[in-house]
C-alpha cells in the first residue's frame, strides 16, 4: 500500500467544496475573520488562485493544495519528537500527542500545508454540534495538517481485513474527493498499477508540485489543457 | 602606576563588601522588567500562542531571533578567554572573567528561548533522551536535538571554565570576611589553601578546559546555523552558514564584552585595571571580525545572485531593496561601516569609540538573525502562501527583557564574585602588555600565596 492522490486541474473550477468538506470531516476549528486575517486560518486543503495575463485578457487558474505526503518529506527529519513521521503505507503522519510545538516542520515544508493551533479549538455555533467522533481534537500548541482522512483509510482497511478481502479501488474516499462535484480529486493505492490514481499519475499531463525540491510527493497534478 | 597587591585586594573586593542604595535601585528596575517578561510568557501560555505575532507561514520570529542572538553573544568568553589564555597574551588578565561571565549568562538566556517559543512548553522535557513510558527516544536526526546536546555541553563546559579560576579568588574573599559570608565562601573555595600541588592542578585543569572549550564553542554555533541550513527554505540552505554564524557569534560577543567592560570600568571605578589599551586591543579584534563578517555576507549575497534561483532571488530582493531593505542597510551600517570607520582609524579607537561601534554591532547582529529568519519564511516557494510577520507586544517585551536579564545577572554576579580575577592580575604583576616583562609563571604564582 502506498496511498496517493491525483488532482485533475482541468476539472477543478475552484468551488471550494473540498475545503468545506475537509473542515467538517476533520474537526478543523474555525478562527474567525480577525484571526484569519492574521494568518491563523487552518485549511488542510486550500484552493490556490493564480491569474495569468494582463486585464482584460486574464486567465484564472485554480490549484487545490493539501499535504503532499512526500516520500522525502522535509518535515519528518526535523521534528525532535517524531510527531511527524512516515507510516508504512506511505502516509506522512502527524501524532498530535507527541507534538511539542517547535513549528520546525512547518518551516521546513515547502508547500506551507502545516497549520499551528494558536488557540484551543472553538467553533461558531452551531458548528460544534457536527463534530466527527472519529477524529481527535487538537489542543493549543500543536501542529496539524491533512491526513488523507486516515480515519477513513483505517476504518475501511480494518473492515476489509475482517472480511478477508482486499480493499477495492475507489472504496476509500477522503472527504475532499467525496465532496468534489467534478471529481477532480482521485484517491487510491499507488502500489496497484491498475488503480485509477496510478493510471492518472502516469499520465503525460502529470507533474508534481515543486518537483525540483526533491520531496517526491504522493500527489500528482494533471495540467490544464483547456 | 601599578597598584600594590593590597590595593588590588581592596579595589576589587569593594563591590562585594560594600553595597550602596544604588545597587538596590538598579536590581529593582531590572528585576521588574524581567518579571514583566515572565508575566508575558505566562499570559502567552494562558491565553494561547495566538497573542504573539507568529503566524502562517512565518512560524519563527522574535523568539528564535533572540535565541540565535544570545547564543552568539555567548561566544565572547570563549574567544577572549580560551584563545588568549592559550597564546598566553598578558593583556588578557583583567578581561577574562568579564568575558567568561557573559558566556554563561548569555547561554542561560539563549537556552530559554527554545522553551519559550514552544507551543507546549510544559512538555519541553520530551527533548531529553530518557527511557520514557512513551517508549520513544528523541529524534536524533533533528537539528533541534543537536542543539539540545550542543548547548548543554557548552553550558557545562563554560560553567567549569568560569568556576575554576574563581576558586583562588573565593579563598581571598573567605580570608577577608566574617560570619555567614565567610561560611559561604569557605564552601565555594573548595578548601583552597594555595599549595603548589593545588596551583599545579588548577593550571592543568584550566589548560584542558581552554583547549576543550574552543571546538565546543565552534560546534555550538555551527549547530545553531544547522537549524536553518538543514531545512529546504530559500536562502537558508547554504553551506556557508556554519562559519558565517560562528564568525558573527564571535563578532557580537566581542561587542557585548566591550560594552560590559566600559560599563564596569565606569560604575566600579576600575580605571586602574581596565586600561584604554584593553579596549584598543579588543577594538582591533572587532575590526578583524567586522571585515570577516563583511566577507561572509559578500560571499553569501554574490553567490546567491549568480545562482539566480527564482525563489532565492525573491527573498534576496526582498531584503536587498524591498520591504526589508531599511533593516538590511541598517545592519550593514551597524555591522560593517561603523566598526570599520571607528575601529579602523586609530584616533577613534578610544573607549567611547569602541562602545559606539559595539552598540552598532549588537543592533546589526540582532537584525542579521532577524533578516535570516523572517524574510525567508514569509517568502517560500508558492506565492499563494506569502506572509508578513508583525511582532506583537508579548514578543517585544520578552525579547527586550533579555537585555534586562543580562544586566541583572551581571549586577548580581559582580556583587558576589570579584569581576577581575585577583590572582591572575597579581600573577601578571599587572604590567602593561609591552612584552618586556616575561614572567616566571611558577614563581609569580607562589608569590600570590604569600
Amino acid at each position: 500500500m502506498k496511498w496517493g492522490m491525483a488532482v485533475d486541474l482541468d476539472r477543478c473550477d475552484g468551488c471550494s467544496a473540498c475545503v468545506t468538506a475537509c473542515h467538517a470531516e476533520n474537526n478543523i476549528s474555525t478562527v474567525g475573520a480577525d484571526q484569519a486575517s492574521r494568518g491563523r486560518a487552518k485549511h488542510w486543503i486550500r484552493v490556490e488562485r493564480y491569474w495569468e495575463g494582463e486585464f482584460p485578457d486574464v486567465r484564472l487558474k485554480f490549484r487545490p493544495v493539501m499535504c503532499q505526503h512526500c516520500e522525502n518529506a522535509p518535515c519528518e527529519p526535523v521534528c525532535p519528537t517524531y510527531a511527524s513521521h512516515h507510516t508504512e503505507d506511505g502516509l506522512n503522519a502527524q501524532v498530535y500527542n507527541r507534538c511539542i510545538g517547535t513549528r520546525y516542520c512547518a518551516n521546513a515544508c515547502p508547500y506551507n500545508v502545516r497549520f499551528f493551533d494558536f488557540f484551543n479549538p472553538s467553533w461558531d455555533k452551531p458548528l460544534q454540534l457536527q463534530l466527527n467522533p472519529d477524529v481527535s481534537l487538537r489542543e493549543v500548541g500543536v501542529m496539524e495538517k491533512c491526513t488523507f482522512c486516515v480515519q477513513r483509510i483505517k476504518a475501511t482497511t480494518i473492515q476489509a481485513k475482517a472480511e478477508d478481502r482486499p480493499v477495492a479501488d475507489g472504496e476509500i474516499k477522503p472527504a475532499c474527493a467525496q465532496a468534489c462535484p467534478a471529481q477532480a480529486l482521485v484517491f487510491g493505492d499507488l502500489d496497484d498499477p491498475e488503480s485509477a490514481v496510478s493510471r492518472l499519475s502516469r499520465s503525460s499531463r502529470g507533474s508534481k508540485l515543486l518537483e525540483d525540491r526533491g520531496t517526491k510527493p504522493a500527489v500528482t497534478y494533471l495540467s490544464r489543457q483547456s | 602606576m601599578t597598584p600594590s597587591h593590597s590595593q588590588i585586594n581592596s579595589d576589587l573586593l569593594r563591590p562585594l563588601l560594600r553595597t550602596s542604595w544604588k545597587f538596590y535601585v538598579v536590581v529593582t528596575i531590572f528585576l521588574a522588567i524581567v518579571v514583566a517578561a515572565l508575566v508575558s510568557w505566562l499570559s502567552q501560555m494562558f491565553y494561547g500562542f495566538g497573542i504573539s505575532g507568529i503566524r502562517w507561514p512565518v512560524y519563527w520570529g522574535f523568539y528564535v531571533t533572540s535565541f540565535v542572538f544570545w547564543i552568539g553573544i555567548s561566544h565572547a568568553g570563549t574567544l577572549i578567554s580560551a584563545i588568549l589564555r592559550l597564546v598566553d597574551a598578558g593583556w588578557r588578565r583583567p578581561v577574562t572573567r568579564c568575558a567568561e561571565v557573559i558566556t554563561v549568562f548569555a547561554l542561560m538566556i539563549g537556552a530559554m528561548f527554545p522553551i519559550i517559543h514552544l507551543g507546549r512548553p510544559w512538555l519541553a522535557f520530551w527533548l531529553f533522551p530518557y527511557p520514557s513510558e512513551r517508549l520513544i527516544w528523541p529524534n536524533f536526526r533533528s537539528p533541534l536535538v543537536w542543539d539540545f546536546f550542543a548547548i548543554n555541553t557548552y553550558l557545562t563546559g563554560s560553567l567549569l571554565f568560569l568556576f575554576l579560576p574563581m576558586i583562588p579568588d573565593f579563598a581571598v574573599v573567605r580570608d577577608k570576611s566574617t560570619g555567614l559570608r565567610r561560611r559561604i565562601y569557605t564552601l565555594l573555595a573548595l578548601g583552597w589553601r594555595g599549595t603548589p600541588k593545588q596551583w599545579h592542578r588548577l593550571e592543568s585543569a584550566m589548560a584542558i578546559m581552554a583547549i576543550a572549550i574552543v571546538p565546543v564553542a565552534v560546534s555550538v554555533h555551527t549547530i545553531v546555523s544547522f537549524d536553518f541550513s538543514m531545512a529546504p527554505v530559500p536562502m537558508w540552505q547554504s553551506t556557508i552558514f556554519g562559519p558565517y554564524f560562528v564568525a558573527g557569534a564571535i563578532f557580537s560577543g566581542i561587542a557585548g564584552l566591550l560594552i560590559a567592560m566600559a560599563v564596569l570600568r565606569r560604575v566600579l571605578h576600575l580605571e586602574q585595571y581596565l586600561h584604554p589599551i584593553h579596549f584598543e586591543n579588543l577594538g582591533k579584534l572587532l575590526l578583524v571580525m567586522a571585515l570577516l563578517w563583511g566577507y561572509f555576507v559578500f560571499n553569501e549575497r554574490l553567490v546567491t545572485y549568480y545562482g539566480n534561483e527564482p525563489s532565492e532571488m525573491a527573498v534576496f530582493w526582498r531584503t536587498q531593496r524591498e520591504s526589508f531593505a531599511p533593516l538590511y542597510w541598517t545592519m550593514v551600517i551597524g555591522n560593517f561601516v561603523l566598526p570599520l570607520v571607528l575601529m579602523g582609524i586609530k584616533r577613534f579607537r578610544t573607549i567611547t569609540g569602541c562602545v559606539i561601534a559595539s552598540l552598532g554591532v549588537v543592533v546589526g547582529m540582532w537584525l542579521e538573525r532577524f533578516l535570516i529568519i523572517v524574510p525567508s519564511l514569509g517568502h517560500k516557494y508558492l506565492p499563494y502562501s506569502y506572509g508578513i510577520y508583525r511582532p506583537q507586544p508579548v514578543e517585544i517585551i520578552i525579547a527586550g527583557a533579555t537585555f534586562a536579564a543580562m544586566t541583572l545577572l551581571y549586577v548580581l554576579f559582580v556583587k558576589i564574585v570579584p569581576i577581575i580575577s585577583i590572582w591572575e592580575l597579581k600573577a601578571g604583576d599587572h604590567q602593561p602588555p609591552d612584552g618586556s616583562h616575561p614572567i616566571a609563571k611558577k614563581q609569580s604564582l607562589r608569590e600570590v600565596e604569600g
